[in-house]
């Protein structure tokens, strides 16, 4: 996302516009990517309950990868995952 | 008054005596700001007594906030603002340090809050009289800063105060600044103009994005990192150069409305000196003495009192300075530098590479209310004739009236 200019923005700092703060992706802050391993994955999904944002995604009981906009890196769900199937691998950031 | 009782037309001003506080609540009486949330504090007491009086006698509609201290009082201060009134407080010193951290976030939210501010000095050790130490602290907050001659400019620039801070081109708040006792507590003439005439030019406060504008939400002091915090300061920044053009505006406006000769500087006898002081406040009164008696021997000696102090007029002090021989910047506050007084190193920083720069020195004076007189000022002047003729400058920053 574009930031804006100083000469675009409200003053004082104000938010002019209700619910928008689903629009801040929060995932832009990380350094460290985690990347699953599909086939060593063994779905106990530790990960998900671990994970302090919200960004593992389960569907069917099942783990179903990151939710990479909000995701910060911080390796939790790597630290914890027992079969060790989740790398933190370093970002490379748009300039 | 005409035998009636009614006014006529012309709508008259009236003289009465008062004091510096009760000419400054009077303001607040014909300013009528929906919210006064506000906590008593030596010299500025008599602001908030006489102003509660008047909400008690039901003389003004105001919502008034008796908090439990200064820290609640710009808080309120600043829920009052943002959720759309016209809202105003009014301290002293250690209440001012005791606002600090809501200081700030009132001018950065763009907050419209005017404050009277009555100079005193802040501990320790603890002292109840004049000096500019609060004021002077608080002057990189953000808030614009006047400084009052005597109890009928601390009136006026009240008024002024609310219209510069409401202008659209501004919304900042503003501490409207009298000298402790000095101003505050003698009694003077005071002009007092037509209340419908100062409703009239203050006008009807128009919010400009109130918090309880439902139909069109807004969010008051978000958390703002690395992201966006350096673009809203740069926004603050420019406001501030901008009101350097906006303010000449309104005080256009004010002077025509009421007959007056307001600036953002003072000058007096300043046009052909080649010796002069810049002052704040009421010593400006003391210095114009000292000159009267200096031209009467025939030394061209003049004044400049800035009558803003933010935003810095330095254009406006380049112009009045340049040419002149010798100069010496009188501060009411020393700023710990080691190098002078804030009043005396803002104004030398804005004649550096001016062409015809005069020498410029200090003179720190009258620090927790000590006096200061005419023959000090005279023994300032003295010490610029010496300047003027030599060029040279024996000591950069002199305290005036302290015991050597």
């Amino acid at each position: 996302m574009r930031k804006k200019t100083w000469k675009e923005i409200p003053i004082g700092g104000l938010i002019d516009k209700a619910g928008s703060a689903k629009e801040y992706k929060t995932g832009e802050w990380r350094t460290f990517k985690p990347i699953r391993d599909e086939k060593k994955c063994i779905n106990c999904l530790i990960c998900w309950v671990y994970c302090p944002d919200s960004s593992i995604l389960a569907k069917d009981g099942k783990m179903a990868g990151f939710d990479y906009e909000h995701c910060k890196g911080c390796g939790i769900c790597a630290s914890v995952c027992p079969v060790k199937c989740i790398k933190m691998v370093k970002e490379e950031k748009e300039k | 008054m005409y035998k009636d009782g009614k006014r006529r037309k012309g709508k008259m001003s009236k003289y009465i005596a008062i004091a510096g506080d009760q000419a400054a609540a009077e303001a607040m009486r014909q300013i009528e700001p929906d919210v006064v949330a506000a906590y008593p504090i030596t010299p500025q007491t008599e602001i908030v007594m006489t102003f509660s009086q008047f909400v008690a006698d039901g003389k003004v509609k105001t919502e008034m906030i008796p908090v439990e201290s200064e820290h609640s009082a710009m808080s309120a201060c600043v829920g009052s603002a943002a959720a759309g009134v016209r809202t105003m407080t009014a301290t002293s010193a250690n209440g001012l340090a005791f606002m600090w951290e809501i200081v700030y976030i009132a001018a950065s939210t763009r907050l419209p809050i005017v404050m009277p501010v009555v100079n005193r000095a802040l501990s320790a050790p603890i002292n109840i009289h004049c000096d500019h130490s609060d004021t002077m602290g608080a002057r990189d907050s953000g808030w614009l800063q006047i400084y009052s001659e005597n109890a009928q400019e601390a009136y006026e620039n009240i008024i002024l105060a609310v219209k510069i801070a409401e202008n659209e081109n501004i919304l900042l708040p503003i501490m409207v600044c009298q000298d402790g006792f000095i101003t505050s507590h003698a009694v003077e003439k005071v002009e007092i103009f037509d209340d419908k005439k100062v409703k009239d030019f203050i006008g009807e406060y128009k919010p400009r994005q109130p918090l309880l504008d439902v139909d069109n939400p807004v969010t008051y002091g978000p958390l703002d990192l690395q992201d966006y915090y350096f673009e809203h300061k740069r926004q603050q920044s420019e406001t501030i150069k901008n009101s350097l053009k906006v303010i000449p505006e309104v005080i256009a406006e004010f002077n025509k409305t009421f007959n007056r000769k307001c600036d953002l500087v003072e000058e007096y006898k300043l046009n052909d000196a080649e010796i002069a002081i810049v002052v704040l406040s009421s010593t400006a009164g003391t210095v114009k003495v000292a000159v009267d008696k200096l031209r009467e021997r025939g030394i061209k000696a003049g004044l400049l009192m800035p009558r803003f102090f933010r935003p810095f007029p330095a254009a406006r002090i380049v112009r009045s300075l340049r040419g002149k021989k010798a100069v010496c910047v009188l501060d009411r506050a020393e700023s710990f530098s080691g190098h002078g007084g804030p009043l005396f190193n803002e104004t030398r920083s804005a004649m550096y590479n001016q062409e015809d720069a005069p020498i410029i020195k200090n003179g720190i004076y009258g620090l927790g209310g000590r006096d200061i007189f005419v023959e000090d000022i005279e023994r300032v002047f003295v010490d610029l004739i010496n300047i003027a003729k030599t060029g040279k400058v024996k000591s950069l920053v002199d305290y005036i009236g302290v015991r050597q």
